[in-house]
C-alpha cells in the first residue's frame, strides 16, 4: 500500500476532459498505460499463493479482502527477462470486463507505477508491427507523452486471454 | 389516489400465484379423496381473489377465465356436484391455464390463446352438461342453506386501511342492495377533527339491514373481497328465523376479521416457497432478530476490546484474552445465525411433487400415490436450486420405469396402487433425501449382461450389486439401446449424478427385484463452511475436506508395489489403493521424495479410494469456501479457496476430481470400475 500517491496525484488535470486518463507504470524500461478507470487500486507485492496447472504468467491468487484474485506478472506474459522483486514492485488491481459481460478483479504486477497522464484521443496512434519482444495484440495504441513513448493495454483483452478464464479456452489454441 | 398502482400490481401477482399454489394443492388433496369442505372453501376462495384481483386491474380475460373457474367450484361448495377425477383434471389444467395467463401479462408477452379457448369449452362443458351428480347431497344440507331468512342484521366496520386495499364500502352496499332491501345507518363516533383527519383512512362504520329471502353464502360473497380488511358480524334479522345448523360450515368463519388471505396450506410452509426462486429469500423475523440480538453482543464485544486497547499494559492481558474469547463465541454465533438464514426447508423442493406425480401417472396409467416425509428439514438455498432438477428426474424415473402398470401390479401379488417415497433427513452433518418405489426393482444380472455387452465390464468378472447398480450412472448406459425393461434408469442418471456431485453430494442405489428401489442423495448441509484437513506440500498449504479423509497412514516400503510401471499402489484394507502424488500433480517440488519420508491420506470420492501423498498434516480447522471462478476460472483437482488466519490463500482439493484424474492416470479412463471388481 506503500505507493498509492500516483493515483491519486494531478486531480487538476481532471479539467481537461478531452480523452482518457490512464495510469502508466513501467516494465523492464519501457512504458505502459493502462485506463485509470479500470484501477481499483494499487498495493505492494506480497507473495501469493500459486495455483496447480496454470500458466507460468499466472503468479497465484491474492487475498483482497476477502475476495480471491488472480495475479498476473505482466513481465513473463509479454515474454519479457524475468525481473526480480523489487520494493517498487507492485500489483495493480484492475477491472476487467470479460467476454461475457462478466466482470473480474484481477491483478497485475509491474516494475512500478509512474504517473497518471491525461491524453487525448488525437493523441493516441495506432500500433505498428513491432516485431518486438511484446505481442502487440493487447496494445491498443501508443501516446508519447513528454517525449516518451506510452504503450496503452487493452486489459479486457489480455486479461481474458490465453488460459485466464474458461470461456477463452477454445481461441488459446489460436 | 396518489398510489402506484404497479406496486399492487407486483402483490396482486404474488398473491395469485400462492393462490394459485393453494388450489392445486387442495385439488390435489381433494383427489386423493379428502372431501374436506373447508377445503373446497379455501380452493373456491383462492379462485375468487384472482378473479377479483384480476378485475380490478383490467385484466378481463384473466377475470372471465376464472369466473367460469369459480362457477365450478362454487357449485362444488353448494354441493350440487360431487367431486370426481375428470372434473379434478379440468381444474387443475384450468389453475395452469390461468398461471400461464398471469405469467404470460406480467411478462407483457401473448399467451396460448388456443390452449385458453380449449379450456374454456371444457369448462363450459361440464357447466352446461348435466351439473355433475346434482342434489345427491342429503336435502338436510340443502334446506338450510335455501331457508328463507327474513333477513340479515349486519355490522360492518371497515379497517383504518380500507380505502388502500381499492375497497369502496360504496360498492358494497350497491351489491348489497341487489340482493334485497338494504337500509345502511352509519355510526361516526370515530371521526376526528378536521384537522386530524387522514383523508385516505376509513372511520365510518355500519349497521346494515338487509331484507329478503337472502341466502347467507350471497352476502358473505360480497364481503369476501374485503375479509381481513374489516370487522364484520352478521346474524339474521330478529330472532324468529332459527339459524341453519351448518351455516358455520358452509360460511367462512366469523368473525372474518381473522388474515384469511393466509393459506393454511397441509404443508405448512408449503404455500410460500414459491418466491424461492430467484434471487431473493423469505427469512423468518425470528432469526433476524436473534440476528440483530447477536450483533449487539458482538459491537459490545468490539468497544470492551477497543477501550482495554487506548490503555493497554500487561496486567490486562487476562481481560484481552477474555474479550478474545468472548469475540471468538459471538464470531461463531453470528456465522452460525447467517448461515441458519440461508436454509430453506426442503417443502420448496418437494411441493411440486404432488402435481408432478399426479400428472405423470395419468398420463402413464399407473396408479401411484407420493408419500412425502421429513418436509422441514432445512438446507442452503443454493443446495435446494440445484438439487430440483436431479431429484425431478428421479422421482420420473421411479414413476417411469419403477412402478409398474396396474394390471402387472396385481399379477405380481402387490396392490394395484404404487407408493413413491420422498424422504429427507439429516445424519452425521449430511443431509439425506431417498427416493423410493415399490416398483419392480432393479434387474442387476441383465444390466450386467448389457454392460458386458457393451464393453464396459471384462465378461468374466464378478461385480458385487452395487457395483453394477453404479454402471446405471455412466453417461448414455440405457439411452443407446432401448432396453426399457431391464430398467430404461440410464436415461440421464449420469447427469442426475454429475449434478449432485456439483454441490459435494453422492447418490447411491439399493434395489430387491420386484420389491421396489432405493435411491439415496446424500448433500452436505451448505455449500459454503467446511471442515477441513490443513495438509504441507513443499511449500503449499491445501485444504483437504475432513469428510473425504478416511485415515492418514505412514507407509512402508514393503507395503507399496508398482503397477506396470503405470503408477504406484499400496495395500490398504485388502485392497491395492492408487497413489498419488500431489507434488506431481500440481507440479510443485515437495520436501519428501520417498513415500517412507511423508503421509499418505487416504480419502474417497464417488465411493473410491486412493492415497494422496503429502509431507505433512498441518491443522483442522473449519474454512469459508471462496470461488476461484469468480475471478479467475476452474482449475483441475481443486474445489476451491479459503483465507487463513494470516491472511494468506490456501487451495481447497476437489477430491472426487482427483480420485477421477487417478482413474484416468491408471486404468485409462472410466474402466477402473471394472478393474475394481
Amino acid at each position: 500500500m506503500q505507493r498509492e500517491q500516483p493515483a491519486t496525484t494531478d486531480s487538476t488535470m481532471l479539467e481537461h476532459d478531452e480523452g482518457h486518463q490512464y495510469l502508466t507504470f513501467h516494465l523492464a524500461g519501457e512504458s505502459y498505460g493502462v485506463d485509470i478507470l479500470r484501477v481499483q487500486e494499487i498495493k505492494g507485492w506480497t507473495p501469493v499463493t500459486h495455483v496447480p496447472n496454470s500458466p507460468d504468467y499466472m503468479l497465484g491468487v491474492l487475498n483482497l479482502r476477502g475476495e480471491i484474485i488472480p495475479i498476473v506478472d505482466l513481465r513473463v506474459r509479454f515474454g519479457m527477462v524475468e525481473a526480480e522483486y523489487l520494493p517498487t514492485t507492485v500489483v495493480i488491481v484492475l477491472r476487467v470486463n470479460s467476454r461475457r459481460g462478466g466482470r473480474r478483479t484481477m491483478g497485475i504486477v509491474v516494475d512500478g507505477v509512474s504517473d497518471v497522464l491525461n491524453i487525448g484521443e488525437a493523441e493516441v496512434r495506432p500500433t505498428p508491427d513491432f516485431g518486438a519482444v511484446v505481442n502487440t495484440e493487447y496494445i491498443s495504441g501508443l501516446a508519447t507523452v513528454d517525449q516518451r513513448m506510452v504503450m496503452l493495454i487493452d486489459i479486457d483483452r489480455l486479461l481474458t486471454s490465453g488460459d485466464l478464464t474458461d470461456e477463452s479456452l477454445a481461441e488459446s489454441a489460436a | 389516489m396518489a398510489h402506484d398502482l404497479s406496486e399492487f400490481l407486483k402483490t396482486f401477482y404474488e398473491e395469485s400465484f400462492e393462490g394459485l399454489d393453494v388450489m392445486e394443492s387442495g385439488l390435489l388433496n381433494l383427489a386423493a379423496g379428502a372431501s374436506d369442505t373447508e377445503l373446497i372453501h379455501q380452493i373456491f376462495r383462492s379462485a375468487h381473489s384472482i378473479k377479483g384481483g384480476a378485475a380490478t386491474f383490467g385484466l378481463t380475460d384473466v377475470a372471465a377465465f376464472t369466473h367460469l373457474l369459480e362457477t365450478l367450484l362454487d357449485q362444488l361448495r353448494e354441493g350440487q356436484r360431487q367431486v370426481a377425477q375428470e372434473l379434478i383434471d379440468v381444474l387443475l389444467a384450468a389453475g395452469d391455464v390461468v398461471r400461464e395467463m398471469l405469467v404470460a401479462n406480467q411478462a407483457n408477452r401473448p399467451y396460448d390463446a388456443e390452449r385458453v379457448k380449449e379450456l374454456e369449452a371444457r369448462l363450459k362443458g361440464l357447466l352446461a352438461g348435466g351439473s355433475g351428480i346434482t342434489q345427491t347431497r342429503s336435502g338436510a344440507l340443502q334446506t338450510p342453506v335455501s331457508a328463507s331468512v327474513a333477513g340479515w342484521s349486519i355490522q360492518f366496520r371497515p379497517h383504518s386501511h380500507f380505502f388502500l386495499t381499492g375497497n369502496d364500502p360504496v360498492r358494497i352496499f350497491r351489491e348489497l342492495a341487489d340482493l334485497g332491501e338494504l337500509e345502511a345507518v352509519p355510526e361516526s363516533t370515530a371521526l376526528p377533527t378536521l384537522t386530524e383527519l387522514d383523508p385516505e383512512a376509513s372511520y365510518l362504520s355500519w349497521q346494515l339491514s338487509l331484507r329478503g329471502e337472502i341466502p347467507r353464502t350471497a352476502i358473505d360473497e360480497v364481503f369476501a373481497w374485503v375479509e381481513g380488511d374489516c370487522d364484520l358480524t352478521i346474524s339474521p334479522l330478529g330472532e324468529a328465523v332459527v339459524v341453519p345448523a351448518d351455516t358455520a360450515l358452509e360460511a367462512p368463519s366469523l368473525p372474518l376479521s381473522s388474515a384469511g388471505k393466509e393459506p393454511i396450506g397441509k404443508g405448512g410452509g408449503e404455500t410460500r416457497q414459491r418466491g424461492g426462486d430467484h434471487g431473493s429469500i423469505r427469512v423468518n423475523i425470528e432469526k433476524i432478530d436473534s440476528i440483530i440480538n447477536l450483533v449487539g453482543e458482538l459491537v459490545i464485544t468490539q468497544s470492551m476490546l477497543s477501550t482495554l486497547g487506548e490503555s493497554f499494559d500487561m496486567d490486562k492481558i487476562q481481560s484481552l484474552r477474555d474479550g478474545l474469547v468472548q469475540l471468538e463465541r459471538n464470531t461463531r454465533e453470528l456465522q452460525e445465525e447467517v448461515m441458519r438464514m440461508r436454509m430453506l426447508p426442503i417443502s420448496a423442493v418437494f411441493h411440486r411433487f404432488p402435481r408432478m406425480v399426479h400428472d405423470l401417472s395419468t398420463q402413464l396409467g399407473k396408479e401411484a400415490e407420493l408419500e412425502m416425509y421429513g418436509e422441514n428439514t432445512e438446507l442452503d438455498k443454493t443446495l435446494v436450486e440445484k438439487i430440483t432438477d436431479p431429484l425431478v428426474h428421479l422421482v420420473r424415473n421411479s414413476l417411469d420405469h419403477g412402478i409398474e402398470l396396474p394390471a402387472d401390479r396385481l399379477a405380481a401379488g402387490k396392490s394395484a396402487h404404487g407408493t413413491v417415497t420422498l424422504n429427507a433427513y439429516h445424519k452425521s452433518g449430511n443431509i439425506i433425501i431417498e427416493v423410493k418405489d415399490d416398483g419392480r426393482g432393479l434387474d442387476s444380472e441383465r444390466i450386467l449382461q448389457k454392460a458386458i455387452r457393451r464393453g464396459l465390464v471384462p465378461p468374466d468378472a464378478t461385480p458385487s450389486r452395487e457395483q453394477i447398480y453404479d454402471l446405471l450412472f455412466l453417461p448414455g448406459f440405457s439411452t443407446a439401446e432401448k432396453v426399457s425393461d431391464v430398467s430404461g434408469r440410464g436415461v440421464g442418471m449420469d447427469v442426475v449424478r454429475r449434478n449432485i456431485q456439483s454441490v459435494n453430494g453422492s447418490v447411491e442405489i439399493s434395489s430387491t427385484l420386484g420389491k421396489g428401489s432405493l435411491f439415496t442423495v446424500r448433500l452436505p448441509l451448505t455449500l459454503a463452511i467446511l471442515d477441513g484437513q490443513t495438509v504441507q506440500v513443499g511449500e503449499e498449504s491445501y485444504i483437504v475436506p475432513l469428510v473425504s479423509i478416511s485415515e492418514s497412514i505412514q507407509v512402508k516400503r514393503n507395503m507399496v508395489s508398482h503397477v506396470a510401471s503405470r503408477g504406484e499402489a499400496f495395500h490398504w484394507r485388502g485392497e491395492y489403493l492408487p497413489i498419488i502424488r500431489l507434488a506431481q500433480v500440481f507440479g510443485i517440488h515437495s520436501r519428501a521424495r520417498e513415500l517412507s519420508e511423508g503421509l499418505l491420506v487416504v480419502v474417497e470420492g464417488d465411493g473410491r479410494y486412493v492415497g494422496l501423498f503429502v509431507d505433512d498434516l498441518l491443522g483442522q480447522q473449519q474454512v469459508v469456501i471462496k470461488s476461484m471462478e469468480v475471478n479467475y476460472k476452474r482449475v483441475h483437482g481443486i474445489s476451491g479457496a479459503t483465507i487463513l488466519g494470516d491472511g494468506s490463500v490456501a487451495l481447497i482439493l476437489d477430491v472426487p476430481s482427483l480420485v477421477r484424474m487417478a482413474a484416468g492416470h491408471h486404468e485409462g479412463g472410466r474402466e477402473l470400475h471394472a478393474a475394481n471388481f
